[in-house]
């Protein structure tokens, strides 16, 4: 069997995983911790807690505020201190429940040990609820509920569940981790998505820069004596992690503009999706900490920290010695898709997967000069756009032609501004064209919607 | 030989004539009416196309007003009450005389007052660094700095203070087009009435923040203390969420709430004379106390 990957476009970063070596360890609790209720794709949680309350470990402080929305746990016991507006990592202000940790108690209910639970309950219906109950969304970046996406609207069908393994970004290395230390559990999570699904098959895809990972999970999948559940090496290639071109990468289907995975009968969970679903299903434990990988060149201590969510980005990064003095930026995430952390007192949640630190030479963009229409980056997207066409078009705001270029199929991974040899900051310019097309589909769509309303009701 | 050239040229007189008349005939058959009214509104209209007034261009501007019933919907920000004048002499409509606008930027943020707290390194424009995050500053409400609204400008109004770090609007040049109005992400260019000789009270700040938090950010900032609202006799000025707002239209240009001002968010420009704040705060206690 050949290696797979994705049809069109990609770029091969080198992948800088100088964190693999280091063990998944143990964040000490942060005395205080920061918990927003807009950690998720969909409408805000609603706090459920008041202020002077206590909490346990596992407990609900917030419920959904929509069908796609979703629970959010306290993470550490001790006293709710405040609920209210806290700058995020972008400095925009969202609403936070500050918890002023006192101890570590758990909610009664809640399986801490190590034993490995192998049998499944047998309702699927209760295995969802329980996946709504314990606040899981998807971990891979986009923090969609889960159990919206095992949940496929009526007449479509799911052929095979997908877990993600990739970790195309560069530097990021707590799925790999993941992957080596919790891999019987992971296993047993794809087993849970598989037989939600309907008992389809289940692939693991993991990129071939992780052969320890794969070795490992073809052996726990051996030992543990699961059908239907297969390890698929996969090429290194940047975005094979992206959600469409893992589809296109292992079932050889392209989900159509503007259709969700499920048109084509996928389902894809991440890894750390797939270990947070077996954790509520089998623990009863809801998402409470994640992994999150530290690292950098110029960071003197690599490493992959079990984090409480809603823990001060400054407390992790005190803990592991300081902002070193030739750390130009900080990103939340990989090199490629990440944001710039613009805040330390930011603190993390449940999708927070690492934090770079990068130097002045590492960041430093290069002078931008004119388009020659060489068509890197047209080679490169993976999406088959033209980003010079839609670079001018953005410039111009043409919302039309954007529309009709499928300037809302962007996937923003970054590819066409990593191979421009003009420097020019094509994603920057084009999820602004991306965003404004978007905003005009939805206008559409709402102004249809209430014609359609007007004309029921005359 | 000569008989070949007068034959010719007969000739081609003939057809040429004859198509002519052709062509007129056609033409007259398939006219197109047209208002020549157009044609002289948009003759009187300045001709810079700069869209300030909500159509594509002045040609566009001229087939609308042709068309509709008054000129309420229809005010040309470059030429003015004068080219409006002009525009309604010859549709014959009556003029509502508006006051003149110009921009006036609400930020008064400086290196100075405002604390960068991160450095951007992104592409220089306002609108992908508000797409990134709230800023380089404290302040999430106040100028980015990148000149979104100076590149929008066709007029030349706008230039970017290289000291301070904000937009300077030359009141000579602007025509209250609004282009940078819209450009503006974070919504901080207003246009206001020019006012008498160019003189106008505003607050130059938009931050909704607590005012400890806003002050913290920046020293100019508007905190929200309601003095100015407490000393204006005219009822010009309001506070909502944190913010002072003056209303032009009720502004009488006492300059009161300016000396009142405790972080010198209030500015007072094109006054003749500079702001004696001892003497109208005495002014304000005489007339408190008796």
């Amino acid at each position: 069997m050949g290696k797979h990957t994705f049809s069109i476009g990609g770029v091969h970063p080198h992948d800088s995983k100088i964190s693999r070596g280091c063990a998944i360890e143990p964040l000490p609790l942060a005395p205080v911790v920061y918990i927003s209720v807009a950690q998720h794709i969909g409408a805000p949680s609603v706090p459920c807690v008041q202020v002077g309350d206590k909490v346990k470990v596992g407990q609900v402080i917030a419920e959904p505020g929509g069908f796609v929305s979703a629970f959010i746990h306290s993470s550490v016991s001790g006293t709710v201190k405040s609920i209210g507006p806290r700058a995020d990592l972008a400095g925009r202000p969202a609403t936070h429940i500050e918890i002023e940790v006192e101890g570590d108690e758990w909610l009664e209910g809640i399986d801490t040990g190590d034993t490995l639970v192998t049998k499944i309950p047998e309702d699927n219906k209760a295995i969802i609820e329980k996946i709504r109950q314990g606040g899981v969304v998807g971990l891979g970046g986009a923090t969609f509920p889960t159990h919206v996406k095992l949940s496929p609207p009526p007449g479509s069908k799911c052929e095979r569940v997908i877990i993600n393994g990739c970790e195309c970004e560069p530097y990021l290395t707590s799925d790999f981790r993941t992957l080596l230390e919790k891999g019987e559990q992971v296993v047993v999570g794809a087993a849970i998505l598989k037989q939600v699904m309907g008992n389809v098959p289940c692939t693991v895809a993991i990129e071939e820069n992780k052969p320890e990972a794969i070795a490992h999970i073809k052996e726990v999948i051996a030992r543990l004596g699961y059908e239907g559940i297969e390890v698929m090496p996969m090429k290194m290639r940047y975005p094979q992690g992206g959600e469409k071109q893992l589809i296109d990468a292992v079932m050889h289907r392209q989900v159509g503009s503007g259709a969700l995975p499920i048109s084509v009968g996928a389902v894809v969970q991440n890894v750390a999706t797939a270990l947070a679903v077996y954790d509520a299903v089998q623990k009863n434990k809801p998402i409470v900490d994640n992994s999150v990988t530290v690292t950098g060149e110029c960071f003197p201590r690599q490493a992959n920290l079990l984090v409480r969510v809603g823990t001060p980005l400054r407390y992790i990064v005190d803990y592991l010695g300081g902002v070193p003095a030739d750390a130009a930026k900080i990103i939340s995430g990989g090199p490629m898709m990440g944001r710039a952390v613009a805040n330390l007192d930011a603190a993390t949640v449940k999708g927070t997967g690492a934090l770079l630190f990068l130097t002045a030479a590492q960041t430093r963009r290069a002078p931008e000069s004119h388009c020659i229409r060489c068509g890197k980056c047209a080679d490169a997207c993976p999406m088959g756009l033209e980003p010079f066409l839609l670079n001018k078009l953005s410039r111009n705001m043409d919302l039309e032609a954007l529309e009709a270029n499928a300037a809302q199929d962007c996937i923003e991974c970054g590819c066409c501004l990593y191979s421009c040899p003009a420097h020019i900051p094509l994603l920057d310019i084009i999820r602004q064209g991306k965003g404004a097309v978007l905003g005009a589909i939805r206008a559409r769509a709402a102004a249809a919607k209430a014609a359609a309303e007007a004309a029921k009701n005359n | 030989m000569v008989k070949t050239i007068l034959l010719t040229v007969a000739v081609i007189t003939a057809l040429g004539l004859l198509l002519a008349l052709v062509l007129y005939l056609v033409a007259q058959k398939f006219k197109v009416e047209e208002d020549p009214r157009i044609d002289e509104v948009e003759k009187a209209m300045p001709g810079a196309n700069c869209g300030g007034c909500g159509f594509a261009g002045c040609r566009a501007f001229a087939e609308s007003a042709v068309k509709a019933p008054n000129l309420d919907n229809h005010f040309c920000p470059v030429g003015g009450n004068e080219v409006m004048a002009q525009v309604a002499a010859i549709l014959g409509y009556e003029l509502k005389a508006k006051a003149p606008e110009v921009a006036v930027v609400r930020c008064n943020g400086t290196c100075e007052a405002r604390p960068r707290t991160s450095d951007y390194d992104g592409m220089a424009s306002c609108a992908v660094k508000a797409a990134l995050y709230t800023g380089d500053t404290g302040c999430a409400f106040g100028c980015l700095g990148c000149g979104d609204c100076a590149a929008a400008c066709q007029f030349g109004a706008l230039t970017m203070d290289p000291v301070t770090g904000l937009p300077v609007v030359d009141e000579e040049k602007c025509t209250a087009c609004g282009a940078c109005v819209k450009a503006c992400p974070k919504k901080i260019i207003e246009l206001r009435p020019k006012g008498p000789r160019g003189m106008k009270v505003f607050v130059s700040c938009v931050n909704k923040d607590k005012g400890p938090v806003a002050r913290k950010a920046c020293a100019n900032a508007c905190i929200g203390c309601n003095i100015c609202a407490k000393t204006c006799t005219h009822e010009a000025i309001t506070v909502e969420g944190n913010l002072a707002y003056i209303d032009a239209s009720k502004c009488k240009l006492c300059r009161e709430c300016e000396a009142m001002c405790p972080t010198g968010a209030i500015h007072g420009v094109n006054f003749p004379k500079a702001l004696d704040k001892e003497a109208i705060k005495e002014r304000i206690k005489a007339r408190q106390n008796g």
